[in-house]
C-alpha cells in the first residue's frame, strides 16, 4: 500500500513549479497568473528543446554528456542568420542549414569520443572551443538580425494560445514515443543500462550513440535558431546560460545520470521550475546574489529529497 | 619466491611503467610548447621569461589538484571555479583588515565543502548535479559579498606572489613542491592507497574496516582547502576579488587531470601529471599568441591543442594495454 504513495521522481519539479506559480500569483495578484505562466512556457520551451537533446546523450550511458551545446546553439544561430540575411523567403533554407550544422557538430563530438577514446566531458569541451571560434569569426561582436517572420512565429499566440511552446510539447511527445516504441530508442536505453549486455544482444552501440549525439547537436541548433528569432538576433553569449541549465533540467526531470533511464516529460517540469523560480524571485525583488544561492540550494534540495530512480 | 609474489612484483613494475607513460604525455606536450616559444622568442628563456610565462599557472594548478582529489573519488566537481571566485572575494575583502574573520570564513567554506561531499556519499547523489547546484550557491555568496570586481589583496600576499626566490621562479618552485607533496601522499603513502581505493574499489576498502564516509568527507575537505589556496594565490596575482574571475578553472582543471593521466572511473589519478597538465594548459594561451594565431581563432586553437595532446593517449594505451 505504501508503494502507491511514492510519487514518481519527475513529478517533484512539477509540484515545486506549481508552488512557485501560486506564490508569485499570491504576491502580485490573480490578474498576473496568466501572463506569468505564458512567459514561463515561452522561456521554458527553449530549455526543453535543448534539454531533450542533452537527455538523449545522458541516457546513452554513464559519463556521456555534451558540454558543447551552448556553442553549437550559438554557431547554428549565427550560420542560419547569415544564410537568411533577414529575408523571410530564406526561412526554410536557414532552418535546414542550422539543423545540419547541429547534426554535424554532434557527430564530430561523438567521433572524437570514439576515435580518440576521450571522456565525453573532455571531447565535447574541446569541440566547444572550436565551435565558439567559428561563431566568433562568422559574426564577431555584431548581432545578426533574424527575419521578421521567424520573430513573429516565436511569439505567435492566436487566441492567447502560444504556438511555439505547443510545438515543443509536440517534440516532447515525439521524444517519448521514440524512446518507448522505436528500435533506436530501446537500443539507446539498453546501451545506457549495460553496454556489454546491449552489445551481446546485437545492438550496435556506437551507431546508437552517434545518433544520440547528432540528435543532441540538432536540437541545440534548433534552440539557437528559435532563440535568435525570439530575442532579436544571434549574439555571442546567447548560449552561455544553457550549459548548466540543459544538464540541470534533464537530471531534475528524472533522467538518471548513470544512463539507461530517460524521462522526456519531466524536462518540462524542471524547465518550468527554473523559469517560474526566476520570475518569483524577481517579483519578490530579491538580490541577485541571494537569488543564485536559492537556485543552487533548491537544485540540491530537490535532487536530495527525490527518491532514487533505482532503488536496488 | 612464490608465484604470487613474483606476479605482484611484475604487476608493480608494469604499474610503474604506466605511471611513467601517463606523465610522459603532458610532459612532452609541455616541452614541445616551450621549445616553440623559445624558438620564436629566445629572450623568453630566462628567469624573468619563465616567471611571466607561468605566472598564471599557480592558482590553476592548485584548483586542478583539488579537482583531482574529487575525480579520484569517482566524482566530478563542477563548482570548483565558482568556489575559487568566492575565495577571491573573501580574501580581497577581509584578509587584509580582519585576517581572523577571513580564516574563519575559509574554514566555514571548507566545512561546507566537506558537508556536501558527505551528502553526496550518504544519499548516493550524482556529484555532477550537486556540484552544479553548489556552483550557483558559491557564485551567489560571492556576488552577495562583492557584487563586482573590487577589494584589495593584502600587501604581504601581493609581495609573496611577486617574490623572486633563488634558482627558479616562484611558480616553478610551487609546481615542484605541489607535485612532490601530492606524489608522496597520493601515489606513494599507504594512506594514499586508501584514498584511491575509496574511488576505485570502495567495497574492498569497507571490508578492510575503513569508513568510506569518513574518507570521502576528508578528501572533499582537502579539495576545499586546495581550492581555497588557489583562490588566495589568485587574489595575490589579480590584487582584487571577483566572484566571476575563475569559471574557466572548473573545466580547465578537469582537463589538466585527464591530461595528466587521470580517469573518471575513480582511483586513477596522478598528482605529478595533473601539475604538468595544468602548466601545459596555462601556457597554451601564451603559445598561441607567440605563433600569432589571430585572437578570434585562439579559443578554437586551444581546443585543437587539447585534441592533439590527448590523441597521444590513444597511441600510448595501444602500446601498453
Amino acid at each position: 500500500m505504501t508503494r502507491r504513495l511514492v510519487l514518481a521522481p519527475w513529478t517533484y519539479s512539477f509540484i515545486v513549479a506549481l508552488a512557485m506559480w501560486i506564490a508569485t500569483t499570491a504576491y502580485s495578484g490573480i490578474g498576473s497568473a496568466g501572463s506569468t505562466l505564458a512567459a514561463a512556457l515561452a522561456f521554458g520551451a527553449f530549455s526543453v528543446v535543448i534539454g531533450t537533446g542533452q537527455m538523449l546523450v545522458i541516457a546513452a550511458g554513464s559519463g556521456n554528456i555534451d558540454l558543447s551545446v551552448p556553442s553549437v546553439l550559438t554557431l547554428a544561430a549565427y550560420v542560419s542568420m547569415a544564410v537568411m540575411t533577414g529575408h523571410d523567403g530564406m526561412l526554410v533554407p536557414g532552418l535546414v542549414v542550422a539543423l545540419l550544422v547541429g547534426a554535424a557538430a554532434g557527430a564530430l563530438n561523438f567521433l572524437a569520443i570514439l576515435l580518440l577514446r576521450l571522456p565525453p566531458i573532455i571531447a565535447t569541451l574541446a569541440w566547444s572551443f572550436v565551435f565558439q571560434s567559428f561563431a566568433f569569426n562568422l559574426g564577431g561582436e555584431a548581432t545578426l538580425k533574424p527575419p521578421a517572420l521567424l520573430s513573429a512565429f516565436t511569439v505567435w499566440a492566436p487566441g492567447g494560445i502560444e504556438i511555439m511552446p505547443l510545438c515543443v510539447m509536440g517534440l516532447t511527445a515525439a521524444a517519448v514515443f521514440v524512446l518507448r516504441s522505436t528500435l533506436w530508442g530501446r537500443s539507446l536505453l539498453a546501451s545506457g543500462q549495460s553496454e556489454p549486455a546491449a552489445r551481446l544482444a546485437g545492438v550496435r552501440v556506437w551507431r546508437v550513440r552517434l545518433i544520440a549525439y547528432a540528435g543532441c547537436g540538432t536540437l541545440a541548433a534548433l534552440t539557437g535558431f528559435l532563440l535568435a528569432g525570439f530575442s532579436g538576433g544571434a549574439a555571442l553569449n546567447m548560449g552561455d546560460a544553457y550549459l548548466l541549465e540543459s544538464i540541470a533540467v534533464v537530471v531534475l526531470g528524472g533522467t538518471s545520470v548513470a544512463g539507461g533511464r530517460a524521462n522526456a516529460v519531466g524536462i518540462w517540469g524542471a524547465a518550468l521550475f527554473f523559469n517560474l523560480m526566476a520570475t518569483m524571485l524577481n517579483t519578490f525583488r530579491i538580490e541577485a546574489g541571494i537569488r543564485l544561492m536559492l537556485t543552487g540550494a533548491l537544485i540540491i534540495l530537490i535532487i536530495a529529497i527525490v527518491p532514487k530512480p533505482r532503488a536496488a | 619466491m612464490s608465484d604470487a609474489a613474483r606476479w605482484s612484483g611484475l604487476r608493480a613494475g608494469r604499474q610503474r611503467l604506466r605511471d611513467a607513460a601517463d606523465i610522459a604525455l603532458p610532459a612532452t606536450a609541455l616541452v614541445v610548447m616551450l621549445a616553440v616559444i623559445f624558438w620564436i622568442r629566445p629572450a623568453a628563456m630566462s628567469y624573468f621569461g619563465f616567471s611571466l610565462l607561468f605566472k598564471l599557472s599557480t592558482p590553476l594548478m592548485f584548483a586542478a589538484l583539488a579537482q583531482m582529489l574529487v575525480i579520484m573519488l569517482g566524482d566530478i566537481d563542477l563548482s570548483n571555479g565558482a568556489f575559487v571566485g568566492l575565495v577571491t572575494c573573501i580574501s580581497a575583502l577581509y584578509l587584509g583588515p580582519q585576517p581572523m574573520l577571513a580564516v574563519a570564513l575559509f574554514l566555514l567554506a571548507i566545512a561546507a565543502y566537506a558537508g556536501f561531499g558527505l551528502l553526496i556519499h550518504v544519499r548516493q547523489l550524482p556529484s555532477i548535479i550537486v556540484t552544479l547546484g553548489l556552483s550557483f550557491v558559491w557564485l551567489g555568496c560571492g556576488v552577495t559579498l562583492l557584487p563586482g570586481p573590487g577589494g584589495t589583496a593584502p600587501d604581504w600576499l601581493i609581495g609573496f606572489m611577486n617574490w623572486r626566490p633563488p634558482l627558479m621562479p616562484l611558480p616553478i618552485w610551487l609546481a615542484i613542491l605541489a607535485a612532490l607533496a601530492g606524489h608522496f601522499v597520493i601515489s606513494r603513502s599507504s594512506y594514499g592507497a586508501v584514498l584511491r581505493g575509496a574511488g576505485g574499489n570502495p567495497r574492498t576498502l569497507q571490508r578492510a574496516g575503513w569508513s568510506i564516509a569518513a574518507v570521502k568527507t576528508g578528501v572533499y575537505a582537502a579539495a576545499g582547502a586546495l581550492a581555497c589556496l588557489a583562490g588566495v594565490l589568485l587574489t595575490g596575482l589579480t590584487t582584487s576579488g571577483d566572484p566571476n574571475v575563475a569559471p574557466a578553472y572548473t573545466l580547465l582543471g578537469v582537463g589538466a587531470v585527464i591530461l595528466g593521466g587521470g580517469s573518471f572511473s575513480g582511483g586513477f589519478v596522478s598528482p605529478i601529471g595533473t601539475v604538468i597538465g595544468a602548466l601545459t594548459l596555462s601556457i597554451a594561451g601564451s603559445l598561441l599568441s607567440f605563433v600569432q594565431v589571430p585572437p578570434t581563432w585562439q579559443i578554437g586553437a586551444q581546443g585543437v591543442i587539447l585534441f592533439l595532446v590527448l590523441a597521444g593517449r590513444v597511441l600510448l594505451s595501444e602500446k601498453a594495454p
